[in-house]
């Protein structure tokens, strides 16, 4: 496909479902959680989930798995809140905490039984893990990481939208003769559905006749991240983030100067992760994070996809770049033609007297 | 210790340009590498063997000039090489992928039993992480995901503690062996190759194997037949319906370019003054300065 024309479609081809596929029906979100916590993409996903089932005209069905208590019965409940008409509420003592064969055992099993036309699941370690070996052993087509999701009118089938060749264009990828078709998407691509309370459903409890002794792989401890000093990036509403156009390592403080200023967090692009500028952890796009913050400052970024399916969702996007021509100039909504290290103190000063800031 | 590393050579994202009239990707003079994240997968199963002893081989799925990849693993130090190479491998997703490459380790096994594969966290290209899962299920492997470090080896009881990375926190987790590991990038520094072993890199053998000696048994299941994903379309970015808009900038008189800028803002986009108004209030904490 190395010389394709794009933006046409490559093959248009049919839908042959055969024999028990075409009784796969509804889409279904899995609950992920944690010790206890809902991973919010999770809800981010029943929200898309909701209008995927709506377009569809099917069920839209929340997995939640894990030990026997109260706890499932809440996500099942928020489950609803967020969109699910259906919960499958998968408990055993041996779902405490994630571990892959077993997690990978109930679900897969919960498939076969239920069958799904659709299975979405967050890019996370948990997600990723979980979804590769699932579908697997289902044989059916999975699609990581996407950015968009729609279903495709004439044949019901599941769009799923992604960043390819290294996020520099975007492809739509099809699971055709396949069922269910999987995809993983990831936290904050999908905006957060807004809870309804008063929304009821309907639980259906599945035994999935796990044994302990069974598991060869045993948790010996968990050790939680110390939170206090690592980047904040995905619910920052202000972000100052940096990229190669600053010219050196050096000029990456101006970018943390103008942050102070506006008590934004601080991101960057690939390439100043990759040149050693800053730590890897404050990475937007996507092999980092995606936000969608009310303002995002990008100074020196050239503006390739895979930064920015990590950012577009800003509500506000200034973009300082020396080339007129840079990527970035297509979708910011502000855009400064300049050397970063003259604009980027001029926007200090501008935002410190603003703000009533002595400099 | 029997190591398999399954490796991929990709393109280095870096140099990627997309042609800005027609949208097709420019492939002329991009340099191919091996896939970063499987740098530290190669580095973590050459120190399991020279504390333990035994070999590493290195595999890869991909047409012939992959064969430079492999060279570049042995002059690292690991000790064989296999390029898995045949045209109806070609046009594979991850689920025929992870069918070729489980083959392979199959036949590798029958040599000698293998004790512990490694894959890197994903790729640079794909950046899908499915191909180790998909490996691993299917030989009924032990995985072991987004390892950061190796806590324990005990061959003699057949046994590995690692710590992996999980949602807000890490597991120590102990398993058996023959077990599949996805190591997580910052987990090691690559070696540099010792002179002997950059120079039986050069001339060493690399085996070549085509669908017969990767032991495949169904070839419906691999390359673009064996996957059941289809990419239907391929897209360059989509414009704002709206240009941005210009504010024009004076190197001489640079804040009067901002402060148009800030006036802008202002008036166009209610959150973001809220939130400034917000941050002057001292409502926000924002990045933890270094």
């Amino acid at each position: 496909m190395s010389n394709a024309r794009t933006d046409k479609p490559i093959k248009k081809r049919k839908v042959k479902l055969e024999g028990d596929l075409l009784n796969y029906k509804g889409v279904w979100v899995l609950v992920e959680s944690e010790r206890g916590y809902v991973h919010p993409v999770s809800w981010e996903l029943m929200g898309q989930g909701r209008i995927l089932a709506d377009q569809l005209g099917v069920e839209l069905c929340g997995v939640v798995m894990g030990a026997p208590g109260p706890a499932l019965q809440a996500q099942c409940e928020a489950a609803f809140a967020y969109g699910a008409d259906r919960c499958y509420r998968v408990a055993s003592p041996v779902l405490a905490d994630y571990r892959n064969v077993p997690f990978t055992h109930a679900l897969t099993d919960l498939v076969n039984q239920f069958k799904p036309e659709i299975l979405l699941l967050g890019a996370t370690t948990l997600g990723r893990d979980l979804a590769g070996s699932v579908a697997t052993t289902l044989k059916t087509g999975l699609t990581a990481d996407c950015t968009g999701l729609d279903i495709d009118p004439e044949d019901r089938c599941l769009l799923s939208t992604r960043p390819t060749f290294g996020g520099s264009l975007l492809c739509t990828i099809v699971t055709l003769n396949y069922r269910p078709q999987m995809a993983t998407v990831r936290h904050r691509v999908m905006p957060m559905p807004e809870a309804q309370p008063e929304r009821s459903g309907l639980i259906i409890d599945v035994d999935p006749h796990l044994v302990e002794t069974d598991v060869v792989t045993k948790i010996l401890d968990f050790l939680p991240d110390d939170q206090s000093g690592k980047a904040q990036l995905p619910y920052a509403e202000m972000i100052v983030s940096g990229g190669k156009g600053l010219g050196k390592a050096e000029n990456f403080k101006l970018v943390w100067d103008l942050a102070k200023v506006l008590g934004a967090e601080v991101g960057a692009s690939r390439a100043a992760i990759h040149a050693g500028w800053i730590s890897a952890d404050r990475q937007v796009g996507q092999t980092g994070k995606t936000v969608r913050p009310a303002l995002y400052i990008a100074a020196g970024i050239s503006g390739a996809i895979q930064h920015r399916v990590g950012m577009e969702s800003s509500d506000c996007i200034v973009a300082i770049n020396n080339d007129p021509n840079a990527p970035i100039f297509d979708f910011a909504h502000y855009a400064i033609v300049g050397d970063c290290v003259q604009v980027l103190p001029a926007l200090q000063k501008t935002f410190a007297a603003y703000l009533g800031q002595t400099a | 210790m029997n190591i398999v590393v399954c490796i991929k050579q990709v393109p280095d994202s870096t140099h990627i340009r997309v042609h800005p009239v027609t949208n097709t990707i420019m492939r002329q003079g991009v340099p191919a590498v091996i896939n970063p994240y499987d740098l530290f997968a190669i580095e973590e199963a050459l120190r399991i063997r020279d504390a333990h002893g035994g070999k590493v081989t290195v595999i890869t799925m991909g047409p012939p000039p992959a064969a430079v990849a492999l060279r570049k693993a042995l002059a690292y130090g690991c000790d064989e090489a296999v390029l898995i190479t045949d045209k109806i491998f070609s046009g594979a997703d991850t689920l025929a992928t992870s069918y070729v490459l489980a083959s392979a380790i199959s036949m590798l096994g029958k040599e000698q039993p293998v004790d512990l594969v490694f894959t890197g966290k994903q790729t640079i290209d794909g950046d899908t992480a499915q191909v180790g899962p998909g490996i691993a299920k299917r030989l009924d492997l032990e995985l072991l995901t987004y390892v950061a470090k190796i806590v324990a080896v005990d061959q003699a009881a057949g046994k590995i503690q690692v710590e992996r990375r999980a949602e807000g926190g890490v597991q120590l987790l102990e398993t058996r062996l023959p077990a599949l590991i996805t190591m997580l990038e910052g987990s090691n520094e690559m070696r540099f190759g010792t002179a002997p072993d950059v120079f039986r890199a050069a001339r060493a053998e690399i085996r070549t194997w085509d669908r017969n000696s990767a032991g495949i048994e169904d070839i419906k299941k691999v390359g673009l037949k064996g996957s059941p994903t289809i990419v239907s379309r391929v897209f360059g970015p989509t414009p704002r319906d709206e240009k941005a808009e210009q504010i024009a900038f004076d190197p001489a008189a640079p804040e009067v370019a901002t402060a148009a800028l800030l006036e802008k803002i202002l008036a166009d986009s209610p959150k973001v003054a809220k939130e400034l108004a917000r941050h002057q209030a001292g409502e926000h904490a924002g990045a933890r300065h270094e």
